[in-house]
């Protein structure tokens, strides 16, 4: 079952105009909204748990608990927070769905605002993806019209209303505590936990935040029902995701596939490696997850089987690199990332990162020596797991994975007094004009 | 009043800001809004956030520098981003942002030189993953794809921006200002969401082929079966 692709939210991205309502409603969007007006809210709290659905951002955790954390009994208003902000490098699947389907994300919060009492919802779209705001936005408002969004929608007497909001910049934003934080208008950093946003979260009200695939699954699970889902996947990773592959594969792009596929055989579907190369390393979920190699080519990629490699899920986002990349090359770039991209509101991280682009910067010159792999190795520890969020444990992923596994490259920066690598070899247009 | 804020910009600034339960989560469109408005962040937007929200002007202050897209100077008519982020880089993004800085003669975040005959002005800039990955190396034009790019085919482009010419996105509408971007992540609509296609080639890679190989999601059907049976 793993070894074949299964298209669901992808699956009219084909489809003339995909992003009309007119064509979503034409293959039965909108079918999942009318059913679940006909179910108690908690029920469907109890059957997005009993699919099995794990958050699609990254982390895994599972969504139908996240919802049933709200205090019902709270008498502050419920809010439902879309996180759009998809800035993990590597990471690209949310942008073309909300592209080619916003109208499933749309139904999606419709269904999880009734599910968690939410009268207000909001997507938070990270400000550099100007179509895919106005599709967004389009969406909401064709909903709106439809009469699927705002007040007694389809005389049920439940009221929802949605906001498109755009970001302006900070990777940060992707956490969600920093995203709340943009999301009031402050500068978005993150803030310190407990209390947990579903208890404190936007306005210090009850919030549930949800990555956009994890929201755009709902509606099939309303429709298919929880064992549907669960009938794809693994034991403890259900349902279907988007693999997103870049790099030096023949084919990168999208493939929507049960948790538990194996980068093999997503490579094979890819068209393989680039002619005449083969791979070297990779990204099983964006930058902040460690390394892999090529020895890690059958490991199941869902939550459990990526994190007995030693690394982790995260967002799909496989990053494919062959023999012509310079893995210290691309290390020192995703920690200039992390240094820039940090909020500086923790001190390991702010200074951390720094410091880490140093000696990197150092070892990549061919400069410095030996022993500083040693100290990487102890900034690495003296960062990981000292501050708010996860910004900088993402930072010392890919330095940590890549002395395990890649020391001798490290080394020969130093005994070549430079990088050895050709940079050239490894762009689309190494061969003249292929891509051209 | 603020200087250079009319009155219209005043009224849509309210507006955005009504959009909310709380007014100041108006700010990020806000200064969208005025960025569109004024070319870049200015002392009169800022005071006039400030003073629709009821905050310091410190404080809208404090936001302005936080997010990147913000600008406190101006910008050319076409912000021409280049992915430097690791897989970009090494798949060619380096090289074209090379290519562009030397073509251009600019710096990073810099508006290059208007030469004769020049329509339009070009600033530059090398930004993070901008979620593009399968399409690497990417550029961004105001916010707009433009996929597998190349050192010739990012030089051409920006030679066409410069001369007027029109330039659409990869996946999307006919290439408009920087400034009426903006205007459109104020929350302002400018009718294009209909332009350009559903999805790009890397888009539909694994579509096709589940086409292809007559590959679905199981049927609800099956599954009841399924669930029967056992």
């Amino acid at each position: 079952m793993t070894d074949t692709l299964t298209p669901v939210l992808t699956d009219n991205w084909g489809d003339e105009r995909s992003w009309t309502l007119q064509a979503y409603e034409g293959r039965g969007g909108y079918g999942a909204w009318k059913k679940a007006l006909s179910m108690e809210p908690g029920d469907i709290i109890e059957q997005v748990k009993e699919s099995g659905l794990r958050g699609r951002g990254g982390a895994g955790f599972p969504t139908g608990m996240k919802w049933g954390f709200i205090p019902q009994d709270n008498p502050n208003p419920k809010y439902l927070v879309v996180n759009a902000d998809e800035s993990e490098p590597g990471t690209c699947k949310d942008i073309p769905l909300m592209m080619a389907n916003p109208h499933v994300l749309v139904e999606g919060v419709v269904i999880s605002s009734y599910a968690i009492r939410a009268n207000t919802a909001f997507i938070y779209i990270r400000g550099e993806v100007l179509h895919v705001i106005r599709r967004v936005q389009r969406a909401v408002q064709e909903a709106y019209l439809a009469g699927h969004l705002g007040k007694d929608i389809h005389g049920s007497g439940f009221d929802l209303d949605v906001v498109v909001h755009a970001g302006a910049g900070a990777y940060i934003c992707g956490e969600e505590t920093a995203l709340l934080e943009g999301l009031e208008g402050r500068r978005g950093q993150p803030r310190l936990r407990p209390p947990f946003p579903a208890v404190a979260g936007l306005y210090a009200s009850p919030t549930v935040i949800n990555n956009v695939e994890s929201i755009a699954s709902v509606p099939s699970i309303v429709e298919h029902g929880a064992a549907w889902f669960a009938s794809m996947g693994t034991e403890k990773s259900k349902g279907f995701g988007i693999f997103s592959l870049s790099g030096h594969v023949k084919n990168p792009g999208q493939f929507e596939a049960p948790l538990g596929i194996t980068l093999r055989r997503l490579i094979d579907l890819a068209g393989g490696m680039r002619e005449g190369h083969e791979l070297k390393f990779w990204t099983p979920g964006g930058s902040s997850t460690p390394l892999l190699t090529e020895e890690h080519l059958d490991v199941p990629l869902d939550f459990e089987g990526v994190g007995e490699a030693g690394s982790m899920l995260g967002t799909r986002a496989l990053q494919i690199f062959d023999e012509t990349t310079c893995v210290v090359r691309a290390v020192l770039r995703w920690t200039e990332f992390y240094k820039h991209e940090s909020c500086g509101k923790c001190t390991p991280c702010r200074e951390g990162t720094w410091w880490l682009v140093q000696v990197l910067a150092r070892l990549e010159k061919g400069e410095g020596s030996e022993s500083d792999l040693d100290l990487l190795l102890d900034q690495c520890d003296n960062i990981l797991g000292r501050s708010f969020c996860a910004l900088a444990d993402g930072a010392v992923s890919p330095i940590a994975s890549s002395i395990q596994y890649f020391r001798d490259e490290y080394l020969a920066h130093l005994s070549h007094g430079g990088c050895p690598f050709d940079p050239a070899a490894s762009t689309t247009f190494a061969t003249a004009g292929a891509h051209a | 009043m603020s200087n250079g804020i009319d009155e219209k910009t005043w009224g849509e600034l309210e507006e955005i800001a009504a959009r909310y339960p709380q007014k100041r989560s108006g700010l990020l469109p806000m200064l969208h809004l005025v960025q569109a408005v004024e070319g870049q962040v200015t002392p009169a937007g800022i005071e006039a956030c400030a003073d629709i929200l009821g905050i310091s002007a410190a404080e809208v202050s404090g936001v302005a520098t936080f997010y990147t897209m913000y600008k406190r100077r101006p910008v050319g008519d076409y912000h021409v981003g280049v992915c430097t982020n690791t897989l970009c880089a090494v798949m060619g993004g380096d090289a074209i942002l090379e290519r562009l800085k030397g073509h251009l003669d600019v710096g990073n975040d810099e508006t290059a030189p208007s030469r004769d005959g020049d329509q339009r002005t070009v600033s530059l800039e090398h930004i993070e993953c901008n979620a593009a990955c399968d399409y690497a190396p990417v550029m961004m034009v105001n916010w707009e794809f433009m996929d597998t790019m190349t050192p010739e085919s990012a030089v051409e482009l920006v030679d066409d921006l410069r001369a007027g010419r029109e330039v659409h996105s990869t996946r999307g509408p006919k290439i408009c200002t920087w400034r009426e971007a903006e205007r459109v992540l104020a929350g302002f609509d400018d009718g294009l969401a209909d332009e350009g296609p559903a999805a790009g080639p890397a888009s539909l890679v694994g579509l096709n082929l589940a086409r292809s190989k007559n590959w679905s999601a199981p049927s609800a059907e099956t599954e009841t079966k399924q669930e029967k049976g056992t």
